[in-house]
């Protein structure tokens, strides 16, 4: 912490996050002939959900029939809130850039026919090439910089600021456009590579007005070492489970088996259906990460058995994050655009889970149609962004001059964010959903969420924990919300409220939440086909907005 | 967690402080460096995966920190094994060129036929 850095950075396109989306959004900026900079609370390569372990993906080949199944199974699965129209997109563009990313030189492996196996990517590989390649498109990556703020004016969004926390310094890219591709949020529950995932991204584009949609589809947990990290539970398919008694359970990891069990008493899995050495060893050289955690604390996985729990995933596993408004995943903010899972993902997943193959997939698209769109937009502004009246649009969280001057009380950042995991992780709040447990816990968020002011951070590091404390305590307030007006049940399990245990025909909706304050809901027809508008055409972004409204 | 940065191996190439995603390590003057938030570690391997000489260890426990024994680890190989699985380093085959989930839904378990309630194992659980 010694030489305070400043970084002052002039672009046509900024983007915020380098998971897959945001790397996928950068490269193709830049193949715009955008002048693009990329900022990472961490580091392009290493970062987010999908670094550490990897990914399945939504990937079929161009067989008509084949791609309008999957379409059709997930529509129902959905909960009818998908689009078809955008899974066929997704099928289609994924298909392309899964191509490029073999043809960059990811070993995809062939079956027997030959045939390029693409549906699975291994996190650490994947990442560390789109690095190379988002460098070799000319992009400038910021590394350690976590965006605090969006710049604005009357035109809409111009830029960023942050901090270089090993520096103890700070950056600010004035840029016409921006994409927030700042993955979901988490909680801070340690789920595998998700502490980075605190829905920064979320707060940034509410605070100049941006809505959020999906936000009640969060009710997801996922199972992982009792001692450790890994959520990537794919494997367990292969377990048989136990009580502490040694008596096997019987259950499936999804549904509320574990949830169920779990507030019984302690869970044990046995890797025992995995039956051979054969079988045994094809598993480890699939999701290696999973057999890490055992093997470290010297549990033969296969024989012996292994204590489990249910880590909560919010928004990474959950569907909900910034409203679209059109086919570049432009938001309704000028020249904010968003990809990945700051972005709702319910275009295409409806009200399922987008973890396990729709996710991946997602944030190669929506990158690459978010980076095309804003690179678009840029190049129509005609003011630069350094000539533009900026001001910062942060308003929370943030230490702010006239801020400490009136300050009396001070807040602890670690006991806020205690405060929040305590109304957001428990499994009898978050998982057994109520209309009365939710409204007692939103009564007490409402409660902390003037505390997220009251916050005094000293350091780079304490600013951008107070920041993350109060975008936790905001995306907190737009789940159950959310949760609350969603009075039915929908989907594959995503949100439940016991007293509606039914799915109502008549909610078949998207619900819209905004606002800080105080926040607002409304319903948007999942029926009417993408706001087809054109990025750079706000009058018609605006227009297809209300029709929306209207309609 | 993280829990230890061997000083006998680290070259002090620093790439562990640049690619940690919660910045858990400090860089130091003309040394090794330091864990320096150890309490926000995530527990991702990350790091372990990036340095070039197997020397740092991240302990599978997330939430308690643990002694280590370097003499140990290194003994039983655990000391890079996690950069040797996915086949970084020199004169290794990449993991993802040997991967093996586009196939495991071949051996997929059958459903449980095993009748409500009966067990036939019963296993120590501690
Ligand atoms: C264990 C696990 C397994 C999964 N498996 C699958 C799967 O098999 N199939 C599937 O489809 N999906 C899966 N998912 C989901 C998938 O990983 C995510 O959908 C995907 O990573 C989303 O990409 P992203 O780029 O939007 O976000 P992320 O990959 O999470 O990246 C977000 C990035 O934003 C950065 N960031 C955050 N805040 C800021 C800030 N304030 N300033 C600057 N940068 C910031 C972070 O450092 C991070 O690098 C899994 C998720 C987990 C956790
Ligand atoms: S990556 Fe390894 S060698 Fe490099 S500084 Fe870190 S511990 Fe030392
Ligand atoms: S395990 Fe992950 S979070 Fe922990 S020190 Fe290593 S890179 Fe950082």
């Amino acid at each position: 912490m010694s030489k305070h850095k400043n970084v002052s950075l002039t672009a046509d396109v900024l983007v915020i996050g380098g998971g897959p989306a945001g790397a996928w959004a950068a490269w193709s900026a830049a193949n715009e002939g955008a002048k693009v900079v990329l900022v990472d609370k961490g580091y392009l390569g290493s970062s987010g959900a999908t670094a550490p372990g990897g990914t399945n993906l939504l990937y079929l080949p161009p067989d008509k029939e084949l791609r309008e199944a999957a379409v059709q199974a997930r529509l129902k699965s959905g909960g009818y809130l998908a689009e078809a129209e955008w899974i066929h997109r997704v099928l289609d563009q994924v298909y392309i850039n899964l191509e490029l990313v073999e043809q960059w030189g990811y070993p995809f492996v062939r079956d027997e026919s030959g045939t390029p196996m693409r549906d699975h990517l291994q996190g650490p590989e994947y990442m560390a090439l789109m690095r190379k390649v988002v460098k070799r498109a000319g992009v400038k990556i910021v590394d350690q910089a976590p965006a605090l703020e969006l710049l604005v004016d009357e035109h809409g969004v111009g830029g960023a600021r942050g901090v270089l926390r090993q520096e103890d310094g700070e950056w600010e890219v004035r840029a016409n456009a921006v994409v927030i591709a700042t993955g979901g949020c988490a909680f801070l529950s340690k789920g595998l590579g998700c502490n980075v995932l605190t829905g920064d991204g979320y707060l940034m584009a509410s605070e100049l007005g941006a809505e959020l949609s999906g936000m009640e589809f969060t009710r997801r947990y996922a199972p992982s070492p009792a001692y450790s990290s890994n959520t990537r539970s794919r494997l367990l398919g292969w377990a048989t489970y136990y009580d502490k008694d040694g008596n096997p359970l019987n259950g499936q990891r999804n549904g509320d088996f574990l949830a169920t069990k779990l507030l019984e008493g302690p869970v044990y899995a046995i890797m025992n259906k995995a039956d051979t050495p054969e079988k045994q060893a094809i598993l480890r050289k699939s999701h290696a990460i999973f057999f890490l955690p055992y093997d470290r604390a010297g549990i033969d996985v296969f024989t012996e058995p292994f204590p489990l729990t249910l880590r909560y995933e919010g928004t990474v596993r959950g569907t909900g994050g910034i409203r679209i408004v059109n086919e570049q995943c432009a938001t309704t903010v000028n020249g904010l655009y968003v990809a990945g899972d700051a972005a709702t993902r319910e275009r295409i997943t409806g009200a399922a889970s987008g973890g396990g193959a729709f996710n991946a997939s997602w944030a190669i698209c929506s990158g690459t149609w978010s980076g095309k769109g804003a690179a678009e937009y840029a190049r129509t502004q005609s003011l630069g962004a350094g000539e533009r009246n900026l001001r910062p649009g942060g308003k929370y969280g943030l230490r702010k001059e006239e801020q400490r001057a009136e300050q009396s009380a001070s807040v602890d950042t670690r006991e806020l964010v205690k405060a929040i995991q305590d109304e957001v992780l428990p499994l009898d709040i978050n998982y057994f959903r109520t209309e009365a447990g939710l409204t007692e816990s939103l009564g007490r968020l409402n409660e902390l969420w003037p505390k997220v002011n009251e916050q005094t951070p000293q350091t780079s590091t304490e600013r951008v924990q107070a920041r993350e404390a109060a975008a936790m305590a905001a995306t907190a307030r737009w789940m159950y919300t959310a949760a609350l007006a969603r009075k039915e049940s929908r989907g594959a399990g995503l949100h439940v409220l016991a007293e509606y245990p039914e799915t109502d025909p008549n909610q078949q909706y998207r619900l819209l939440v905004s606002g800080l304050e105080s926040i607002v809901t409304r319903p948007e027809s999942a029926a009417h086909p993408a706001v087809a508008a054109v990025a750079n055409d706000t009058a018609a972004v605006q227009s297809a907005v209300k029709e929306v409204q209207a309609g | 967690m993280i829990e230890l940065v061997s000083a006998e191996r680290c070259i002090q190439c620093n790439l562990c402080v640049k690619v940690c995603p919660t910045n858990v390590f400090d860089k130091t003057e003309g040394g090794v460096p330091v864990i320096k938030r150890q309490e926000d570690c995530q527990t991702c391997f990350i790091c372990e995966a990036y340095c070039p000489v197997d020397a740092l260890y991240v302990s599978p426990f997330t939430d308690e920190a643990v002694q280590v024994d370097e003499e140990e680890l290194a003994a039983k190989g655990i000391l890079g094994s996690w950069r040797e699985t996915i086949g970084w380093g020199p004169g290794r085959q990449k993991l993802a060129a040997l991967d093996q989930t586009p196939f495991i839904d071949r051996i997929l378990p059958p459903r449980p036929v095993r009748a409500a309630g009966i067990s036939d194992v019963k296993v120590q659980t501690s």
